[in-house]
């Protein structure tokens, strides 16, 4: 029996005696499972599971972690708080508030600049958007946790020191 | 007046060793299907850096359980409803009462045979406990109110009822061969050697009785391919889904308590029970002198031969971790190495010379720890098949059930009585 449009054998509802009774398949599928289980046994360490705090997996240069503020030479905070990114944002997360700037020849400066991390998707819209490269997304950084939803809106000063660890 | 209590201690012995073999089970379960996965499974939970590839898991789960809160729903049946856990749970425990886990003790002149109760109706007692199973798992699914528990009762219920019909016509064969209800004359009976050389076990008699025994008893502890009352891809998880903290725990338990007691009953009637094939009780005892040093020296050298792959392994591993888990493999290897020592310091004590009481003991706890090897294996076997079979579609449960299970059990029981008019 062939049914159209379907390989030989699928939909053909017809068994034959052996599988009908199930009995020698099932053997064959606990063959398998021992298989699985004996090769486990003895070789351990090949398993492809990773112990994850103690390894972790190696990312991509290009991974998008958690963002950070880039800095002039002279150390204050690129960002000319021209609000592309927040205005890109899909999560719409960064919120900037800007203020004028000391030297006229820049015309402004975040005075506060907060991304609340739990809305954020990492999607990097906020990096491509960024006229003057001042957020990046490159510090790796993919383990955040905190212990109050408050934590997880950073502001500027948290977002230009970038060499803190998951811990917020 | 020591009769009563030789019972109690039997009782106290029987529930111990359900309930920590239900540990090592639960144990077994995540660990096993881990490895059939090609997880790793548990290996986290530790006490003092000492891990047991994950046995200390179920310790853990167990203090989890009993500090949780136990969300009830509102609407329930609150006598029921609490009842429901209980009855599942002694359920499982009281089938074992019937199950010899050895021959006897000889303390002086009274034999006391190792079975709680020696019931002249045990397999009638088997299979009502059996059926009464039911009522908790209806009576969890009615209780709760919720639907889909519901439908987890009522599809327990369909199952329990169809399967038991098939598990009671599997066991019929082997009460007309051994022409006994009573289960301690069975396990003697397969003591016996048939034409000489084969040992007069029930599978061997009744290979049959024995696929539709053990198809039976899967279904009857809805284990998977018939775990349809707790199917979670349909009905979340059946009829203990609105239970939770201890009383899950106590369906989780009764699960595997199911398990030991199945492993025991399908080890008794069909495997011989505490039966070593072409090993009688008289030739262990006359033997014993011979065989306790050789089981000594095997137990010498099998942890002798762990304490030093342990201590290599430490050897090996030193520092991986950078905590107390470090210290494992060595304190391993001092248990192992202590064990071997224990055993080597008892050479002492001129195990050859053993004394006609000493070998009655020693024959005895030989035919515990086989029967213990059997249950244990059949446990392994139900945990073995959960992680290799897909479940069943509810109309092929049934249709297996009632057309096929039912017919070939009446077969079977025609044939079986045929031959033995034939050979009598």
């Amino acid at each position: 029996m062939s049914f159209k449009g379907l390989p030989e054998g699928v939909g053909d509802r017809t068994q034959s005696f052996r599988d009908a009774g199930y009995f020698w398949e099932i053997l064959r599928g606990l063959g398998i499972t021992m298989k699985h289980l004996v090769r486990n046994l003895r070789h351990t360490d090949e398993m492809p599971t990773m112990q994850y705090p103690e390894e972790k997996r190696v990312y991509s240069e290009r991974f998008r972690g958690r963002h950070r503020l880039t800095q002039r030479e002279d150390g204050s905070v690129r960002c000319v708080a021209c609000q592309m990114c927040s205005t890109v944002c899909p999560a719409d997360c960064i919120e900037i508030e800007a203020a004028e700037h000391p030297d006229p020849s820049i015309e402004k400066y975040p005075e506060s600049f907060t991304i609340d991390l739990l809305r954020c998707v990492y999607c990097g819209l906020c990096e491509e958007a960024c006229p003057c490269d001042a957020i990046r997304m490159d510090t790796g950084i993919y383990e955040i946790a905190a212990d109050s939803r408050e934590k997880f809106v950073v502001d500027k000063d948290f977002l230009l020191n970038n060499d803190t660890d998951g811990t917020l | 007046m020591p009769l009563l209590w030789a019972s109690l201690a039997k009782i106290v012995f029987m529930v111990l060793m359900i309930l920590l073999l239900l540990v090592v089970l639960i144990w077994a379960e995540r660990k096993g299907s881990a490895f059939i996965q090609d997880r790793t499974g548990p290996n986290r939970a530790q006490i003092g850096g000492v891990r047991l590839a994950g046995l200390i898991h179920p310790i853990a789960d167990v203090f989890k359980l009993l500090f949780k809160e136990d969300v009830r729903p509102t609407n329930r049946h609150e006598a029921l409803y609490t009842l429901a856990p209980f009855i599942v749970m002694v359920v499982a425990l009281s089938t074992y009462a019937v199950i010899p886990f050895g021959d006897y003790i000889e303390i002086g002149a009274t034999r006391i045979p190792l079975v709680v109760a020696d019931l002249n109706v045990g397999i009638l007692y088997v299979l009502a406990i059996a059926s009464l199973g039911t009522y908790g798992v209806v009576m969890a699914g009615w209780a709760s109110n919720n639907k889909y528990s519901f439908l987890g009762g009522v599809r327990a219920g369909a199952q329990m009822v169809s399967y038991e019909i098939a598990m009671g016509l599997a066991i019929m064969g082997l009460v007309m061969i051994f022409s006994t209800l009573r289960v301690t004359e069975m396990v003697a009976g397969q003591g016996e050697l048939l034409w000489g050389f084969l040992p007069k076990w029930g599978v061997v008699v009744q290979p049959l009785g024995f696929l539709l025994f053990i198809t039976a008893v899967f279904a009857e502890t809805h284990r998977n391919p018939f775990d349809l009352p707790e199917g979670e891809s349909e009905i979340v998880a059946g009829f203990h889904l609105e239970y939770s903290s201890m009383k899950f725990a106590l369906f989780f338990m009764a699960e595997y308590a199911h398990l030991v007691v199945s492993g025991a009953l399908i080890a008794a009637l069909f495997f011989g029970g505490y039966q070593i094939p072409w090993l009688p009780r008289p030739l262990l005892q006359q033997h014993a002198g011979l065989i306790l040093p050789l089981v000594m020296g095997v137990t010498v050298l099998v942890s002798a031969r762990f304490a030093v792959l342990f201590f290599r392994r430490a050897r090996r591993e030193r520092g991986k971790f950078g905590d107390a888990r470090d210290r494992e493999p060595i304190l391993m290897g001092l248990n192992c190495a202590f064990a071997a020592l224990l055993v080597l310091l008892a050479f002492g004590l001129q195990p050859w010379r053993i004394g006609p009481s000493g070998a009655s003991l020693f024959a005895t706890l030989i035919q515990i720890g086989a029967f213990l090897t059997k249950v244990v294996f059949f446990a392994w076997l139900f945990i073995w098949v959960r992680w290799t079979l897909p479940r069943f579609r509810y109309d092929q449960l049934m249709a297996l059930g009632w057309k096929v299970m039912i017919p070939l059990g009446l077969a079977n029981l025609v044939v079986t009585a045929l031959v033995l008019a034939l050979i009598a």
